[in-house]
């Protein structure tokens, strides 16, 4: 069961992180990136890491998330 | 035309992601057994976690100069981020046609610094510490910020600036303290020394962390 939704867990991994570099528009890269720094998260913790689990999903997905968001809707109000 | 430069890069990278995962599969033994050292140790550290003990005590110059690397990047934004000149205000109002998102916020706001202050306690004894701890502030003023309820920092002054460097110096200050060594703390002080300094950094990275996006969100009202 583990082994499952480990499994589960690496593949989706992969297909965020790729979908997050091969899209061609920024708004569903940067919400991919936050999806893929959630899962991230939710890898750190299974591999009972659960300091890097913390910090990944506050200030890999949350705050680096918000930073990526706030760019795109500057980068639109500039142009 | 196109297709030969394309398929030579994949056949590359596959061929450079086996060599990585080979050379992963294939890693030596380390020569010293960290772990068991730590164990050994962890009772002259002052606190019970592993991952605390090493952070603020065995290899407390790692973590001193990462936070010193954070402050320097926040002096970096702020240098680069342009002063708004009197739009402050029209900032600060701009958002405040959604009021689910600022109940929202003010409702999340004090639980957030009490799940910070609760991560710092259990430092000491249980995954959590400084760093998630000032994740979380950092996370609570963002989403003030978001909801329209803080104004932007395009020029901390005052008691903010006070609160940026605060962790820093309390911690080079337990430092210049030790007995002889830099960072060598007093043994059996050395768990309340560890709790000061994580209570300063907490407050000072949760502010820098919240001010590498405070200093950039004044910028995009700027023409």
């Amino acid at each position: 069961m583990n082994l499952v939704f480990d499994a589960l867990l690496a593949l989706a991994l992969l297909v965020s992180a790729w979908r997050a570099l091969s899209t061609p528009e920024p708004d569903r890269a940067v919400v991919l990136f936050i999806l893929f720094g959630l899962l991230l998260s939710l890898a750190w913790a299974r591999l009972s890491a659960p300091d890097i689990a913390l910090a990944e999903a506050a200030i890999g997905a949350g705050l680096t998330g918000a930073l990526l968001l706030d760019a795109l809707r500057g980068g639109k109000g500039g142009r | 035309m196109k297709a030969l430069p394309r398929l030579a890069i994949h056949l590359f990278l596959l061929a450079l992601a086996a060599a990585l995962i080979l050379a992963v599969l294939d890693l030596p033994q380390p020569a010293v057994d960290l772990p068991a050292a730590v164990a050994a140790n962890l009772g002259k550290s002052g606190v019970e976690h592993p991952v605390t003990a090493v952070l603020l005590n065995f290899r407390g110059y790692d973590t001193l100069l990462e936070v010193a690397v954070l402050l320097i990047a926040l002096l970096g934004v702020v240098s680069v981020a342009k002063p708004v000149h009197g739009e402050e205000e029209k900032d600060e109002g701009k958002d405040e046609a959604n009021p689910v998102l600022q109940t929202l916020a003010r409702l999340l706001a004090p639980v957030l610094v009490i799940a910070a202050g609760y991560l710092l306690w259990a430092g000491g004894h249980r995954p959590g510490g400084a760093f998630q701890a000032a994740a979380l502030l950092a996370g609570a003023v963002v989403l003030l910020r978001l909801a329209g309820l803080l104004p932007a920092w395009p020029r901390p002054r005052g008691v903010l600036r006070l609160g940026l460097v605060a962790g820093l110096f309390v911690f080079l200050g337990v430092a210049l303290l030790g007995q002889g060594a830099l960072l060598a703390y007093p043994p059996d002080l050395a768990g309340g020394l560890i709790l000061l300094i994580e209570a300063g950094l907490t407050i000072s990275l949760g502010l820098i962390l919240a001010g590498l996006f405070l200093a950039f969100a004044a910028n995009r009202e700027a023409p």
